[in-house]
């Protein structure tokens, strides 16, 4: 092995692919029976933490930054004037296994520019995976990304290697998409969705008769959204995300708040800081939607185009809801305890668990650990104290505002010091 | 006045349900349960050095697990590998209040010594992951993959089953620094080891003596792409802090070339 080379290669690989944000290893079924090596059955496990404080769990890396494409917020786009570098197959194998026995990651990631046309690629991302599993019998995780336009025959092949198969859609609306990538089409990237999703259910179905059947893609399917790059509203991006979620079955889909990464007239500029409280913001409406049992109109629609940037969304929606509220914490049934602002999965099992035994009071539930600096707004419990009246849901903001304090709190300030 | 009486045992769990075992066959009211070198005499307490029965110990075990949730059995055997100070007297007491009572009361946190003890399982179970997480093998010239490190408290046997259904198929040692034992796969079982170690074998880097040629190699490409995939644009070093505290720095290859 070239050292040196592979390298320097993996400096420009991993820096290219740093902008993928999905980065779990988990929900796969891969259990190590055969002796070999890895053993992707648990939970995934976050190996170590970047200086921008993202996890690091699989070798996230392009096999290329080759590419025909020109897609305008790209850092690999045929235009960009930077050096340029290919994995080997055999490369990308070694680094993962050699990374593997060290215990550094849990498994690959591999993504790719795109060399000459999507199946070419594609045919080459497979090849990796095929010899991990094959020739090293590897059972860690394995993510690779599913060129758009690939085909279906190579769809089909790529799910039985691979834990999870992706395709970024990158950008949420159709016409920006035609703006900033002019060389993709929607349908690109739909059409490998649709035969992942259509192959998963197949091969459950079949698994249900037969017990050898292979697994196939366990760990389902994701996607990406850059954020901020074309102008979308957050309507427009968690209307998206719903149709991936509600349409292909997507485990998860990924907020990427766009980092200018080009000069370009139709793009952020150079200098524009990267949106962290708006992909913050989304990530917690993706939350309420799939674990809170809220539907994506509740939270966003013609009224309201945009998420509030100064309180989550939850309490947004409480705000705008108050005739729901208070609610009685002893007696409300589950599905709205779950939408009373500040009170989170945990706090609402804990609480459903304690009533049990006892009637719950203020006490009680600051114990269990819940937000009492919002939550107290919205509930009564056992206690004769209320907190407030009747005040207006502008008041009551500022009044949560006032008394919280939260990470993006210096951003979103919502005084000014005149001083 | 009842005599108080002080425990030393071996620092085992076993020894230390033999403790258990044995104070309830002699009534003793126990103010203390030591591991024998932590033993002071003091006056108007009687001290029993408990000796380890296996026998006893097993029976002490059966039936708390008639009368706890695997949970709650999960907790007193984490907590106890915690090695707070004063943790037995915690066990002790959580063990009689399941033994006293007709149904399972090892979920009862409003239970000073039950909660005092899930709250320590808490602790170990985190340190359990992170060591998970944070173990980094250096190959060695005798092709057995060996890390060193020191965790807050004594997670290896928890960590065994973990590491030996990821890597069956290469010999490696994980060996605990500060407690000067270690965990070894030969292909065959896990064992446990207790080395004379060269303080050159370190924590991290790879000295030729024992290293293979190729480690030094790896470690820097490793910690190339360390480098290489940070935003800086999004550099938020809090954050980092938090989910990589620095007391673990000293054994991580990406933070310590």
């Amino acid at each position: 092995m070239d050292y040196e080379r592979i390298k320097e290669k993996l400096s420009i690989l991993a820096d290219a692919a740093k902008y993928d944000v999905s980065c779990s290893s988990s929900g796969s079924k891969r259990k190590n029976t055969t002796k070999g090596l890895g053993d992707s059955s648990g939970m995934g496990i976050c190996h170590s933490y970047t200086e921008d404080g993202r996890c690091v769990s699989l070798l996230k890396i392009l096999l290329t930054n080759h590419c025909i494409f020109d897609c305008a917020y790209c850092v690999t786009r045929k235009s960009n004037d930077i050096k340029r570098a290919a994995f080997k197959v055999q490369e990308v194998v070694d680094l993962t296994i050699h990374f593997y026995r060290r215990n550094y990651i849990e498994g690959l990631f591999l993504s790719s520019g795109i060399f000459k046309d999507a199946d070419y690629t594609m045919e080459r991302l497979i090849q990796v995976a095929k010899k991990l599993r094959l020739e090293e019998n590897f059972n860690g995780y394995i993510h690779l990304k599913s060129i758009p336009g690939a085909s279906d025959e190579l769809m089909r092949e790529a799910g039985l290697y691979a834990d999870r198969l992706s395709v970024n859609i990158e950008i949420p609306t159709k016409s920006g998409l035609k703006l900033l990538a002019p060389d993709k089409k929607h349908e690109d990237f739909i059409k490998p969705m649709e035969k992942v999703k259509n192959e998963i259910i197949q091969y459950k179905q079949e698994s249900l008769f037969i017990k050898s059947t292979p697994k196939y893609a366990p760990a389902g399917q994701s996607t990406q959204m850059i954020v901020g790059a074309s102008g979308e509203s957050d309507r427009d991006i968690m209307y998206s995300a719903n149709f991936f979620y509600k349409k292909y079955n997507m485990k998860r889909v990924y907020y990427s708040g766009y980092v200018p990464v080009a000069e370009d007239p139709r793009l952020p500029a150079l200098n524009s800081k990267v949106p962290l409280l708006r992909e913050n913001r989304l990530y917690q409406t993706d939350w309420l939607l799939r674990f809170y049992g809220f539907d994506i109109r509740e939270l966003l629609n013609e009224q309201n185009l945009n998420l509030d940037l100064e309180v989550d969304p939850k309490l947004s929606w409480a705000l705008r809801n108050r005739h729901l509220f208070p609610v009685n914490i002893n007696r409300v049934e589950k599905q709205l305890l779950l939408r009373i602002p500040g009170i989170g999965l945990k706090s609402v099992n804990k609480i459903v668990q304690a009533r049990k035994f006892r009637k719950l009071n203020w006490e009680h539930l600051s114990k269990i650990g819940i937000a009492m600096n919002r939550a107290k707004y919205f509930i009564t419990c056992d206690s004769r104290e209320f907190e407030v009246k009747e005040p207006s849901s502008e008041y009551l903001k500022n009044v949560i505002l006032k008394t919280s304090s939260g990470k993006f709190r210096k951003e979103t300030g919502t005084q000014l010091s005149l001083f | 006045m009842e005599q108080q009486a002080v425990l030393s045992y071996d620092g085992t769990l076993e020894g230390f349900l033999t403790c258990v075992f044995t104070a309830y066959e002699e009534k003793l009211k126990v103010v203390a349960i030591n591991a024998s070198e932590n033993t002071t005499q003091q006056l108007f307490t009687a001290s029993y050095e408990v000796i380890t029965h296996s026998g006893k110990a097993k029976r002490v075990w059966l039936s708390l697990k008639k009368k706890t949730s695997a949970a709650g059995l999960r907790d007193l055997k984490w907590a106890f590998l915690s090695e707070i100070s004063q943790m037995e007297m915690q066990l002790y007491r959580m063990i009689r209040y399941i033994l006293a009572e007709n149904v399972p009361v090892d979920r009862d946190f409003s239970h000073p010594a039950v909660l005092k003890v899930a709250q320590a399982a808490k602790k170990v179970g985190r340190e359990k992951h992170r060591m998970e997480a944070f173990v980094r093998f250096r190959r060695t010239r005798d092709e057995v993959y060996f890390a060193a490190i020191e965790p807050d408290f004594n997670v290896l046997p928890l960590i065994k089953s973990h590491f030996k259904n990821r890597y069956a198929d290469q010999k490696w040692i994980i060996y605990d620094l500060k407690r000067n034992f270690g965990i070894a796969w030969d292909l065959a079982a896990v064992n446990y080891i207790s080395l004379d170690l060269d303080p050159e074998v370190g924590i991290s880097g790879a000295p030729e003596a024992y290293f293979h040629s190729s480690e030094i190699a790896f470690q820097q490409l490793w910690n190339q792409y360390f480098t290489s995939t940070n935003i800086k644009s999004r550099a938020n070093s809090k954050l980092h802090l938090q989910q990589l505290p620095k007391r673990y720095w000293k054994y991580l290859t990406e933070k310590n070339l």
